[in-house]
């Protein structure tokens, strides 16, 4: 039993993986795409085609809208029918590109045959010029861009690029059959991390619930016989997938609060990303589509789809057979951090990695009591973060003490309100306190930089 | 026994006296040099501690007062113009007479013009749910629904009416403090002037979707049609992102606007008569008529 995991905090709930035996398979293309220009971290993108124009597969339709933003490409091949305000999976309104999709025409340059090309070239800059180009984005969930990450600022060094295979979240198994049946290119993948930040040693984790993919990228490195990575089995824990546990299990520091992880000499991206910078790098193939988790007790079709960016839910729920009747919550992401959906006719995006079926018995929330002050939500909060404390102040908007108290650290992994015996919304209300926090921060700086 | 007892008054009378004179002389020496009028603004204000003037609380109110160079930044909207005039006469200011306001819901998404297309089953906060996503209506811009307004007042003036599912201002217990506007994180309520006798007129919807949006969504929505705009001749209405908004300032409360608005999204409370809208839609089409012969004339 492998020993590694993260120091503090975490729950162990259980893993659920019950979609591990189904192949990843090709979902059919929809009838209409809706692509978002909001798909990352950072500045939305801006549209460079027009309603009435040809697309083609992987061809730009949206540029970055500043220095923390990504490309956007079409996922399918079709005419540009609107540009507009959508409504996203929770109901908001969203700016997407609407196309219509006409046969499968991908754009010029793009290698889709499914030949490994292990070859990595040497230029780094033009790797990473590849990337930037190909809309790639952090695809764990957090949809950094990718390129960003990889620029560190100067005065910082990279020591290793970790590679993040943890999945750690219940139900999803995208990660996992992505390993398996698309290892190779995966660690092609991590190569090109690896020497892009320098020929830095390369640690794929993987948790040890998942031996199947353990041994077999252990096998795909050994073959192809790159130096210098490694795969690392973890102990089940939740939130190792986190990017500040994951550098603290695997390299055993911590992430100074509000620092990031190049501070430590860390590099983190997930496996999904790892294929994603190999097909943008080696095939020239942008971010056009990505796996995703279809599952539940209650859904009898699970499968792990490979879906086109922007195909509406409803699209891949119907291909699958639809909603089953006693399914009351659909959720977008795993059951930890994931979203209800509340608009099925929502389309995905780069980062949606699952949709989650649960019936009402899985989903009902006890009534909220009062705290019992065992302090089992601190025991929990893998931040080292005192949550019934953070709910207290949320609850009497004492800002300043919001702050020192580090709220700005909370991850939303959710394992505070997991482990809570009264059921208080700890997480809800300090999310909330976190987005007063930096409003107040943001509008401090701003203040500070119109004085100058 | 007897001496035991007269020995202990003695010693605690004595006591009593030395530490009384220490404490006098402390007093006189230590004694903080404090405006007297601050106590007396204190006294005349209401004493709710609201917060509705933007200080702590009455005493912090009080010292603000007494500080500044005129009351014009300074005025209690729960004692309104009595208390004002009090406190005004205290310092020597001059007040400016204000018109008294009065909390408005702008929502009339009630649960039959407004279809729940998804049930909630979080925390019952509208503050978490407008955080978690746009809400369990069509609308993402109406009342959510969970009573953050009625928790926050404390006048006990708002409560929730179970058949519309929308809160419901009791005008009479409203101070206007504005703690329900501030509670509320989709900013419906408003506070407007009661208007003279309690009558006013206002748009009770805030959505800024297109027409056809805006109007699937909620039977009784704004949709920004316009005709409201076009009928007034006060000028009153102000019209921004397919929203119609009545100007208090300019609103001669004829109730036009409200008698041909489609969707009934215009409100008019506290008026002695009800509203016979076909009157007043052959009152407008009179005039209309009358402008049109004049121009072809």
């Amino acid at each position: 039993m492998s020993k590694r995991t993260f120091s503090i905090g975490g729950v162990h709930p259980h893993d659920n993986k019950i979609s591990r035996e189904c192949a990843l398979e090709q979902l059919p293309l929809a009838p209409k795409v809706y692509i978002q220009l909001s798909q990352h971290i950072g500045a939305p993108a801006k549209p460079v085609v027009a309603v009435g124009d040809k697309v083609k597969v992987g061809q730009p339709i949206a540029e970055p809208g500043g220095f923390v933003s990504a490309f956007i490409h079409s996922s399918v091949s079709g005419t540009v029918k609107a540009i507009g305000p959508v409504k996203d999976l929770a109901g908001n309104s969203q700016m997407c590109v609407e196309i219509e999709v006409e046969g499968d025409e991908w754009a010029d340059g793009i290698d889709t045959t499914p030949t490994l090309v292990t070859e990595i070239p040497a230029d780094n800059k033009a790797i990473i010029e590849k990337i930037r180009l190909g809309g790639v984005v952090g695809l764990g969930g957090a949809t950094f861009p990718t390129h960003v990450k990889l620029s560190p600022p100067p005065g910082s060094t990279c020591e290793r690029v970790i590679i993040n295979g943890c999945e750690c979240e219940p139900y999803l198994t995208s990660d996992f059959r992505t390993l398996l049946e698309k290892g190779e290119q995966v660690v092609v993948g991590a190569a090109i991390l690896r020497q892009v930040m320098g020929n830095v040693p390369c640690t794929i984790a993987i948790e040890e619930n998942k031996p199947e993919a353990i041994a077999h990228i252990r096998e795909v490195i050994a073959r192809l016989g790159y130096q210098g990575i490694e795969v690392m089995s973890m102990k089940m824990r939740y939130p190792q997938g986190g990017e500040k546990q994951l550098i603290d299990a695997v390299m055993r520091r911590q992430v100074g609060s509000g620092a990031l992880p190049i501070s430590v000499g860390a590099v983190v991206q997930n496996v999904a990303t790892a294929l994603a910078v190999y097909e943008a790098v080696q095939k020239n193939k942008p971010v056009v589509d990505n796996s995703v988790t279809v599952t539940g007790e209650c859904f009898p079709r699970q499968a792990n789809l490979i879906v086109r960016v922007g195909t509406p839910l409803k699209y891949i729920i119907d291909y699958l057979g639809g909603v089953p009747a006693d399914a009351v919550k659909v959720i977008s992401g795993g059951p930890m951090m994931g979203r209800a959906v509340a608009n099925l006719d929502a389309p995905t995006l780069k980062g949606t990695s699952a949709l989650l079926f649960l019936t009402e018995k899985q989903t009902k929330r006890a009534p909220a009591s009062a705290c019992i002050r065992c302090g089992k939500c601190a025991d929990a909060c893998p931040m080292g973060l005192e949550p019934f404390l953070l709910n207290r102040l949320a609850k009497a908007s004492d800002m300043e003490a919001l702050e020192n108290n580090a709220v700005q650290d909370c991850i939303e992994c959710g394992c505070c309100l997991y482990s809570c015996p009264a059921n208080i919304p700890l997480l809800d209300n300090i999310r909330i306190a976190k987005g007063q926090v930096l409003g107040a921060i943001r509008a401090r700086a701003a203040a500070a930089q119109a004085k100058k | 026994m007897t001496e035991t007892i007269i020995w202990t008054v003695a010693v605690i009378t004595v006591l009593g006296l030395v530490l009384s004179l220490v404490l006098y002389l402390v007093a006189k020496r230590f004694k903080v040099e404090e405006d007297p009028r601050i106590d007396l603004v204190e006294k005349a204000m209401p004493g709710a501690n609201c917060g509705g003037c933007g200080f702590a609380g009455c005493r912090a109110f009080a010292e603000a007062a007494v500080k500044a160079p005129n009351l014009d930044n300074n005025y209690c909207p729960v004692g309104g113009n009595d208390t004002m005039s009090k406190v005004a006469e205290i310092l020597g200011y001059e007040v400016k007479a204000k018109a008294p306001e009065v909390a408005v819901v702008r929502c009339n998404g009630s649960c039959a013009a407004r279809p729940r297309i998804n049930n909630y089953d979080g925390y019952a906060s509208c503050k978490v749910k407008a955080a978690l996503y746009s809400g369990d209506t069509g609308c993402s811009y109406g009342c959510l629904g969970c009573g953050d307004c009625v928790e926050a007042c404390q006048f006990g003036a708002i409560h929730m009416d179970a058949e519309t599912g929308l809160p419901v201002v009791d005008q009479d217990k409203c101070t206007a403090c504005g703690a329900c506007a501030k509670a509320c994180p989709k900013n419906i309520i408003e506070l407007r002037p009661k208007g003279p006798r309690g009558m006013r007129e206002f748009v009770s919807c805030v959505n800024k979707d297109k027409g056809p949006v805006a109007k699937k969504a909620c039977a009784s929505a704004c949709i920004g049609c316009g005709i409201c705009l076009r009928t007034c001749t006060h000028g009153a209405i102000e019209f921004h992102d397919n929203i119609a908004y009545i100007d208090v300032s300019k609103c001669k409360l004829c109730r036009e606007c409200e008698a041909v608005c489609p969707t009934g999204a215009i409100h008019g409370v506290n008026f002695p008569k009800p509203l016979d809208k076909e009157a007043v839609k052959e009152r407008i089409k009179l005039r209309q008529q009358k402008k049109e012969d004049k121009k072809d004339e």
